[in-house]
């Protein structure tokens, strides 16, 4: 109680200078919370209402007169017309944008060889139709001969509401994509999780070798875009793979590939996750349930697992999200098994109906933002395992249970090599299978789809970019959010727009972009087609993780500082600058290599908003497997993995020689 | 004090705005400036270049910029951008596309110098001409002999041979709602064997499929990789794998072809309106033509076709009469159908 009126009084009496201090601070998270606002709120606001948008036939916009016999009848309401025809039901003039309904195919014994002559016109100016490809928006009445009026279709009109939602359901070809895509996305999460488990528990709990090579081998598939062992899967067990007989009569193209690579891709996810909470169990427990004379299942099941158990309930949520929203994977090997992502670039790509790409984003939402929330709720209950009196756990020496869990570390290891050398090898065959000579004719970008060599170092460009620019704004967002006082409720939305790109799926959040800063009303559509949009769109995709990578960061630093550099009149960005940037300054390095890596793998978000100038490696790369180019997808996608690897390189030299620099009073 | 620091803010505050617009204006570069074309095509990449090259021996001036992507892809560009053009130039998009661009009035008429010496077929009918045609791209059957021997296959001769259940997961086409090429064999079934007949026709070759692909020129690269046997492609993709090397054998069905052309039009509203004529005059020139010659068999200018290597010989004659306007017209309507019967019905479940 003493205590915290002394606090009181000590913010009481430096109120003044907090004060001018806060108003700055504000500024600043006004300014970050509307960054958030304009590339993350209202670009899905945009998405949303789009997805209401739909288009239907209006005929009461149109009439026609009919001459059979050298007279001009009445003039007919079309809407009239196909009542008398009976011929469409209100449902089936339902329509996207680009539809087209023919006039004749509501006339009744109608011959285009017949010497009836046709009228028509649109009613309202807003109505139009197409004589042939010629579009007619006119009020004039139109006149045409019989084989003229067979040619002539109208257009849809457009109007809100929930017809979008209604067709979407009741397409079974559509609606199964959910059931597909959470299939996946469950089977993935089990296998990962005990893979990663299992490994982890490898890591620490056994005293087996070479941990260290095992943990950077682990992390690898982090560094290459998750279509990349996708294609490693082609030349493993396609119908010309290494190992095709391993397939039986399986094919690899479906959801057997798309869970084979995601497992791959998500498997470095996991084990992060699973790995830190199995690292900070207590030995006390294990020493009182040694005590107790309980087996090692038995302290298996009643202390190490209950003590991960937040951690794998986290990391199951993670894979799951990771998977039901991936694109690159099932793109290039789900063949005909539909998901939610490769949806969406159907509806949109294929088809240019936008507004059903809209529709399908929104669905795709929904089991991401579930998981989302439910980890959310999960990470608040997680209470702290590791009070100052705990013991680290020190695994014991055990030959048996050592060498088992090498052999398993090196199996996985070998699978996470084996996948990744497979594909440089491909990269190097001439034309597989019929001449496998070696050369390096799939390095020759530029004369392939994608954009060539330029779209690697477009990539590197943004990378840069992503890593500065997400860096800057992430940790002053979080700086200002953790250590500023008062503005409660501000506060709290920063926060909550700071978690939200986390839940939003690439895919969508790339298509809200164009809804929303292609428009021409908007002031900031010249942003559109250039890097300054991959670089807004891959921060804000990528904004959580490096928001709580600095929040974690920050929280270690006690509020104490705050408050003795307002007693000693300092202004706060010169304690900022001078003691909490420095302090945070391992944490600032991770949040950058990590916006590197995933802006130089990232294909979801970006797909909608390349464009000349900016083609980028990894979208060359689903590009080039898309026309068939598999190898030089290959040989990108190394070129990606590599040049990660020599950020994590730079990265790393870069810790050591700033931990030594400025972290030497963490050890004394 | 606190003078100074409202200054400092201040001042770090406009430094800042200021920073952050130039750094906009630099990076953004403005849609379009004298010598600059933006251009949009689905041209294959590897012949970019050369075209590119080729217009700049005559009109050294202007630059192209292009923007490439499968037909798919850049007609939904296209369309999203269509409040907002982005383009000047569309270069070599498939004419259905163009036919959907222009019943939304996203193009400018215009008749290019020598327009009339081109084959009629290839150019718009509306005055002036909405867009004109370049060349044909035709659909071919891709057959590789290695892997179809292996498999015990005999060559198909026409396309309801296809149908014979030797063939059943030996065979790959592209989804006509992401490919051009793939909408162009179901518009071709449909007008060959008439609309019923030609689902009909599609029902039984779907239980021959192993899968569809996204792309149109995938499947003869699988084929050309050994990865499927057959692969319903078209021809210039065959005849190019086929010259690198792989065991291909192009074939011609007989009922006859469906085929596409790649147009050229200038996108309405497009503030380079004389240089995108420029291009649109040079495109469709003789020495415009015979470039295009080096991939397609079938170009606009008569005269200037000669014969491709690894181009199969009969393609012209099996070329159907393809009525573009009922393409691009019950476009929306087929590809819905299409979804309805055999996109995600084959699902393992």
């Amino acid at each position: 109680m003493v205590d915290l009126s002394l606090k009181t009084a000590a913010v009481v009496k430096v109120k003044p200078r907090a004060g001018r201090d806060a108003w700055i601070m504000r500024a600043f998270i006004l300014v970050i919370g509307l960054y958030l606002v304009v590339t993350l709120a209202m670009p899905l606001y945009a998405m949303l209402s789009k997805s209401f948008n739909t288009y239907y036939f209006d005929l009461a916009r149109y009439e026609v007169q009919i001459n059979e016999d050298g007279d001009w009848g009445e003039t007919i309401d079309v809407a009239a017309l196909n009542a008398a025809s009976n011929k469409y039901s209100r449902d089936q003039l339902r329509t996207s944008s680009d539809g087209r309904l023919s006039i004749v195919s509501m006339l009744e014994n109608f011959s285009f060889r017949a010497k009836t002559l046709y009228r028509l016109r649109n009613v309202h100016a807003s109505g139009s139709f197409l004589s042939g490809s010629e579009l007619v928006d006119d009020t004039n009445w139109h006149e045409f001969t019989s084989n003229e009026f067979r040619r002539v279709y109208l257009k849809p009109v457009k109007t809100t509401g929930l017809d979008n939602f209604r067709q979407y359901f009741s397409n079974p070809s559509l609606f199964n994509s959910i059931f597909n895509s959470l299939f996946i996305a469950i089977v993935t999460t089990i296998i990962t999780i005990t893979l990663a488990f299992t490994f982890s528990y490898a890591i620490a709990r056994s005293k087996m070798r070479f941990k260290g090579g095992f943990k950077v081998i682990a992390m690898a598939p982090i560094l290459v875009p998750s279509l990349l062992p996708g294609i490693a899967l082609v030349y493993l067990f396609g119908n010309q793979g290494m190992l095709k007989f391993l397939m039986g009569d399986q094919s690899i193209y479906g959801p057997i590939g798309i869970i084979a690579g995601s497992v791959f891709f998500t498997f470095p996810h996991a084990m992060i996750i699973i790995q830190t909470a199995l690292s900070i169990s207590d030995a006390r427990l294990y020493e009182a349930s040694d005590a107790l004379g309980a087996s090692k299942t038995k302290t298996f099941f009643t202390v190490t697992l209950p003590g991960a158990r937040y951690g794998l309930i986290s990391a199951s949520f993670v894979v799951f999200n990771l998977v039901i929203t991936d694109f690159g994977l099932p793109k290039v090997i789900g063949g005909q098994f539909n998901v939610l992502a490769v949806d969406i670039y159907k509806q949109v790509i294929g088809q240019q109906n936008f507004e059903m790409g809209a529709v399908v984003s929104v669905v795709l939402l929904v089991p991401a933002l579930f998981a989302f929330a439910i980890d959310r709720i999960v990470q608040k209950k997680q209470v702290a395992l590791l009070s100052a009196r705990s013991v680290p756990y020190q695994p014991k020496r055990n030959r048996n249970f050592d060498r088992l869990m090498f052999s398993y570390a090196a199996i996985i290891a070998a699978l996470i090599v084996g996948t990744l050398a497979i594909c440089q090898y491909a990269a190097l065959i001439k034309f597989w299978p019929y001449d496998l000579s070696l050369s390096l004719t799939n390095y020759d970008f530029d004369v392939m789809d994608g954009g060539g060599w330029g779209s690697f170092y477009n990539s590197l460009k943004l990378a840069a970019l992503v890593a500065v620019i997400g860096t800057v704004a992430v940790f002053t967002g979080a700086y200002m959010v953790e250590k500023s006082q008062g503005m409660q409720f501000g506060r709290s939305l920063f926060q909550f727009l700071a978690m939200l790109p986390m839940a939003i799926p690439g895919m969508v959040l790339g298509l809200a972009y164009i809804f929303f800063f292609n428009s021409p009303n908007n002031p900031l559509n010249f942003i559109y087609g250039t890097m300054i949009i991959l670089v807004i769109c891959t921060v804000t995709h990528f904004y959580t993780v490096s928001h709580l990578t600095a929040l974690t960061a920050l929280k270690q630093m006690d509020r104490e500082f705050e408050s003795v550099s307002a007693s000693l009149k300092q202004p706060f960005y010169k304690l900022f600058s001078q003691v909490t940037v420095p302090v945070c300054l391992p944490a600032i390095l991770d949040i950058s290599i990590y916006l590197f890596v995933n802006a130089m793998t990232t294909v979801s978000a970006l797909i909608f908003l390349y464009s000349p100038d900016t083609t980028l490696a990894s979208i060359a790369m689903l590009n080039m497997d898309d026309a068939g180019d598999i190898a030089p997808a290959a040989a990108m996608g190394m070129m990606i993995f590599y040049a990660n690897v020599a950020a994590r390189i730079i990265h790393h030299f870069l810790s050591k020689r700033i931990y030594s620099k400025t972290q030497a009073w963490r050890t004394r | 004090m606190i003078t100074k620091i409202t200054k400092l803010a201040r001042i770090s505050g406009a430094i800042g705005v200021a920073a952050f617009s130039a750094a906009l204006m630099l990076s953004a570069s403005p849609a379009a400036y004298a010598g600059e074309l933006t251009v949009y095509t689905a041209v294959e990449a590897e012949d970019l270049k050369k075209y590119a090259a080729k217009f700049n021996e005559d009109h050294p001036d202007i630059t192209i910029k292009w923007v490439r992507d499968s037909t798919g892809i850049v007609t939904a560009k296209l369309l999203a951008e269509k409040d907002n053009p982005q383009a000047d130039v569309i270069w070599g998009l498939a004419a259905t596309s163009l036919l959907l661009m222009k019943s939304e009035g996203m193009l400018e008429g215009y008749a290019p110098k020598g327009v009339e010496l081109l084959d009629s077929k290839f150019v718009d009918s509306s005055s002036p001409p909405s867009w004109v045609g370049m060349d044909a791209w035709v659909a071919s059957v891709c057959y590789n002999t290695v892997e179809a021997g292996k498999a015990g296959l005999s060559p198909p001769k026409s396309w309801k041979d296809l149908l014979d259940p030797m063939y059943k997961g030996h065979l790959i086409m592209p989804n006509p709602n992401s490919s051009g090429t793939g909408f162009l064999d179901v518009s071709s079934w449909l007008q060959m064997f008439g609309e019923e007949g030609g689902w009909t026709y599609m029902d039984g070759l779907h239980e021959n499929i192993a899968r569809y692909t996204h792309s149109g020129s995938k499947p003869c690269k699988l084929a050309a990789a050994g990865e499927i046997p057959i692969g319903i492609s078209f021809a210039f993709r065959g005849a190019k794998s086929k010259a690198k090397g792989a065991p291909l054998e192009i074939i011609v069905p007989s009922e006859g072809v469906g085929w596409d052309m790649e147009a050229t039009a200038i996108v309405a509203g497009t503030d380079n309106a004389a240089d995108a004529k420029t291009l649109v005059d040079w495109s469709i020139t003789k020495k415009a033509n015979e470039m295009y010659n080096a991939g397609y068999a079938v170009v606009a200018y008569p005269g200037v076709a000669k014969p491709v290597k690894f181009f199969p010989e009969n393609l012209l004659e099996k070329m159907i009469d393809n009525d573009f306007e009922y393409a691009a017209n019950n476009r929306k309507r087929i590809l819905a159908e299409w979804q309805k019967r055999y996109d995600g019905k084959s699902d393992p479940k």
